[in-house]
């Protein structure tokens, strides 16, 4: 298939993708659950891709997105608040400190930018440790930035411990999706250009991609502002999705979820990462709710184990024999494309012995 | 005669704890010709290229490329007392150079690795692309929006030459890594190619080599120095290889140089027969 | 006097908090010693001890309670390397440590599910949580116990260590991993001893720590159990001396700051210092170095 017919595709499909979207807005009650999904779904595939950014296709094994995702929603709530609503919101603060407002796709990028900085600062001295090293030290990072946004000194600013609401949120689903894709797009042109392969040339062997020319230092840096800077326009996106945002929201646990997420999508799969995301927050939040359900009859038999918190044990069980027996995730390394299908069915129909996909790479 | 020096090592001492492995070592290579490095195993043959491509930083002593100091050190801090190495007060008080490995490549000095090093989950042909990655004028951003398409187009093209100089066209699309062992050393030598080096630095390029494959490896090696206008320096261990196509060769042994010479005079030297066979007989 | 009477309970706190922090950590460290897995399910595993007990006392008398819920927690640590880890042993690194995550999840989402995610009553053991009065300071007899208690239970283990047969195994599987099983050594049984006695510690820190604290719930051994991580990479990642060592210092200096009015920061302060020391010398105070070969 050529280029530019690629192009085309791809266009289409998601040009087909977001009418589909419009169309089922008309048509579904807004509070449907398929609405929620597809709204935490686009924005965690957003953080998820960020992270396989830097896990999958850097070999930084970082453990910081919540923290980032803080940085970003702190700094998206701290700048969209309403004036008039301040003196409500910052009511153990006398309104707090800040007395403006900017526009919501300002205060988005400020976020991404304010985690991309904070990146950029704790990467010095952060990325010249080795894999589980780096990982322990950033979830420590994290944490970091958790207990400082809670101190009650900087409560003019963050508010302290207590919430912060009233921001401008999204109705439409359509908004988280645009956004996520715009970011995604433009990592996936990263990946693609002369940088990404410099990225997956130090995943691959760091003293060789050294000795290429590749400046360690500098390329490591560059991966983790960047995958931060897309974790705090997520977290900007995740405060206009929850309407309400706390510090301790943001714990480690969080950076678990995302984490789980980009295995199941496979490490090293931006598409992977997508669709795992969407399946995620599918399954904890909808297809699996009937689990906490304690009077579920099928067929007058009482079914039973079931009550509030099951799901999450089934849940966590199916991740765990994902993660130990299907270790390649959904896509593995491999990439969902219109190609891939036609190549898929060609080889299904066309051939009987067809080649591998070029799937099973370990 | 007039020489021009591409590569000079100057006393050069490392010295790891209390052992020393390279013991106030001094070599030149000039300009076009193939140099080797030999000795037996443990001479610290691979640990004065880690010395010389920024790996290490030299305990002692200072290294040129084309006439310029690249990398210097004297002993310092703990070493300071512990030195047992020569001239230690040459290079005192004067500036401390030592660059990481991606600048010396950049100066146009590249490698290969005695235990094959590719990019693993990479293809042929990828493996080659990245290494062009240090030749670029591009920022992120401008790599990120296309804005350099003129020079990714110029990087593809120079691969795909590349590619086919070195036989490796038809394998193009493979991982690296299912290439035959003999097909990986060809690789891991374009790739450094790649990067449009002076000086290629190959550690045992002939290693687990049977000898059709050394005897290929020795008329390619020979190939590339003509065809890119080479300087190359060596460590091997197949003598046939080192004495058929070194312009002059180095001996190792214990850290320290304890011989040089072109191939005849090595061949018969006794300090080098004694040290490859041991001194026991004489006794 | 009059000082140390008000500064005394946070430092007795402190040495108490550090003696429980150390007994998770040599479950770290020796875990890391050998596999090289920073095992995160570890301060579930801790928690987990602390709920056994809680619905092991609603059943049956207290001295009967402790030993199972010392044994349960054994055979869980024990299981959870069997299942999770085991099969993933020539797998990369990331792998494992993945895999450590999921059960992390995997027990809290459990723990989450028994207990309807409120907190759980810890109940009173008797004669360690009895009050005593220390240079005019009140506190529990276990605050006085936990440091004595650690520090026999530190030296039993390093002997172990040196002097046994199991022990010497274990110190040749942490040097290298590959050539101790080429020499004959059982690496799969010797893998499950560092669990079991990793655990066993961790149970036992279960039963100091909870008697402090009182409640339990579904996520209160991460905390401790990150710090703890902490502790061992403080010490020297590796190193049982150096983890007792740098979990008693942690367990002091959060303390102190908590004295000092700064209780927001006390767990921020244990990142930081995991941070500083990472960078400053990653291999902690008495770990050993380790360099990449080229």
């Amino acid at each position: 298939m050529s280029k530019k017919a690629k192009m085309t595709w791809n266009v289409g499909l998601i040009a087909a993708l977001l009418a589909t979207l419009f169309v089922l807005e008309q048509i579904l009650p807004s509070g449907s659950m398929f609405f929620t999904v597809l709204k935490k779904g686009a924005i965690y595939a957003l953080v998820a891709v960020s992270m396989n950014l830097l896990n999958g296709f850097t070999g930084l094994f970082s453990l910081g997105q919540a923290g980032f995702m803080l940085l970003g929603a702190y700094a998206y709530a701290i700048l969209t608040i309403p004036v008039e609503s301040r003196g409500s919101v910052y009511q153990y603060f006398d309104g707090g400190i800040i007395q403006f407002t900017v526009p919501v796709p300002v205060a988005l990028i400020a976020g991404g930018l304010l985690a991309a900085a904070f990146a950029f600062l704790i990467g010095l001295p952060v990325l010249r440790l080795k894999s589980d090293y780096l990982a322990i030290a950033t979830l420590g990072f994290a944490e970091i930035i958790r207990a400082v946004f809670q101190w009650d000194k900087l409560g003019p600013i963050t508010n302290g411990s207590n919430l912060l609401r009233s921001f401008p949120s999204f109705k439409s689903v359509l908004y988280p999706f645009v956004v996520s894709g715009i970011c995604i797009a433009l990592i996936v042109m990263l990946i693609n250009s002369t940088y990404g392969r410099a990225f997956k040339a130090i995943r691959d062997d760091e003293i060789a991609a050294e000795a290429m020319g590749i400046n360690l230092a500098h390329h490591k840096r560059l991966a983790f502002v960047i995958s931060s800077f897309f974790a705090g326009v997520s977290g900007g996106l995740l405060a206009m999705y929850q309407t309400t945002i706390q510090a301790s929201m943001f714990k480690s646990a969080m950076t678990y979820e995302i984490l789980l997420i980009v295995v199941i999508g496979g490490i090293g799969s931006v598409t992977g990462s997508c669709i795992s995301s969407f399946l995620f927050i599918a399954c904890s939040e909808w297809w699996l709710r009937f689990l906490d359900n304690e009077n579920l009859y099928i067929g007058g038999f009482h079914v039973p184990l079931l009550r509030p918190g099951f799901r999450k044990v089934v849940f966590a069980i199916v991740i765990m024999v994902m993660v130990l027996f299907y270790r390649q995730g959904i896509m593995g390394t491999r990439e969902f494309s219109v190609e891939g299908i036609a190549n898929f069915f060609k080889n299904k129909f066309g051939r009987k012995k067809a080649a591998e996909g070029g799937g099973s790479r370990e | 005669m007039s020489k021009e020096h591409v590569l000079r090592v100057e006393n050069v001492t490392m010295q790891f704890g209390g052992v020393i492995a390279v013991d106030n070592m001094n070599l030149e290579v000039n300009k076009g010709e193939i140099v080797s490095l030999i000795g037996p195993n443990g001479a610290g043959k691979t640990t004065a290229f880690n010395v010389i491509t920024g790996v290490y930083a030299p305990t002692n002593g200072a290294i040129y490329y084309k006439d310029k100091m690249i990398i210097q050190n004297f002993p310092q801090g703990k070493m300071k007392k512990l030195y047992r190495g020569e001239n230690a007060d040459q290079y005192t008080g004067q500036h401390v150079l030592s660059p990481t490995p991606d600048r010396i490549t950049r100066l146009g000095i590249a490698r290969t690795f005695q235990n094959i090093r590719l990019f693993k989950s990479q293809t042929v042909f990828e493996n080659i692309l990245i290494a062009k990655h240090m030749l670029r004028t591009s920022n992120i951003f401008t790599a990120t929006f296309r804005l350099n398409a003129k020079e990714e187009q110029q990087m593809r093209e120079e691969s795909e030459k590349l590619l086919k100089i070195m036989d490796l066209e038809d394998v193009r699309n493979e991982l690296a890594t299912s290439l035959p062992y003999g097909k990986q050393r060809h690789l891991e030598i374009a790739r450094a190619l790649a990067t449009k080096p002076e000086l290629l630095l190959l550690d045992e390029p002939a290693a687990g080599m049977n000898p059709q494959e050394t005897l290929e490896l020795t008329q390619f090696i020979g190939r590339i120095r003509d065809e890119f206008g080479l300087t190359i320096f060596m460590i091997e261990h197949h003598m046939d290889l080192v004495m058929e196509i070194s312009d002059r060769i180095y001996v190792l042994d214990f850290g320290k140089p304890i011989a040089e010479g072109v191939p005849e005079e090595i061949r018969s030297n006794p300090r080098v027969i004694e040290a490859y066979l041991g001194g026991a007989q004489d006794e | 006097m009059e000082w140390i009477t008000r500064n005394l309970p946070y430092l007795m706190a402190g040495v108490s908090v550090g003696g429980q922090y150390a007994l998770i950590a040599i479950g770290y460290t020796m875990v890391y010693g050998i596999l090289r897995l920073i095992n995160f399910a570890h301060g579930d595993i801790f928690m987990v001890a602390g709920l056994v007990m809680v619905y092991a006392v609603t059943a049956m008398p207290i001295y009967i309670a402790i030993p199972l819920m010392i044994v349960v927690t054994v055979l869980l640590g024990f299981l959870v390397e069997r299942v999770a880890y085991k099969p993933l042993r020539s797998a990369p690194r990331m792998s494992i440590m993945i895999s450590a995550i999921g059960v992390s999840y995997l027990l809290q989402n459990m723990a989450l599910y028994v207990t309807g995610g409120l907190s759980q009553q810890y109940p009173t053991v008797p004669w360690i949580s009895d009050t005593v009065t220390v240079l005019g300071a009140t506190t529990k007899r276990v605050t006085l116990i936990t440091p004595v208690l650690t520090i026999i239970l530190v030296v039993a283990l390093v002997l172990l260590i040196k002097k046994t047969k199991i022990g010497m195994a274990m110190r040749a599987a942490s040097r290298d991993f590959e050539t101790s099983q080429l020499m004959g050594i059982k690496i799969n049984s010797v893998i499950s001893m560092t669990f079991i006695i990793g655990t066993f510690l961790a149970a036992v820190g279960s039963l100091l720590f909870f008697t402090n604290y009182t409640g339990v719930t579904p996520t209160a051994g991460a905390m401790p159990g990150l710090k703890a991580f902490v502790a061992a990479v403080f010490g020297g990642i590796g190193s049982i001396p150096g983890a007792v060592i740098g979990a008693f210092i942690i367990g002091i200096c959060e303390n102190i700051i908590k004295g000092l009015g700064w209780t927001t920061f006390s767990d921020a302060f244990t990142f930081a210092l995991l941070i500083v020391i990472l960078i400053a010398k990653p291999t902690g105070l008495f770990g050993e170095k380790a360099t990449d070969k080229v």
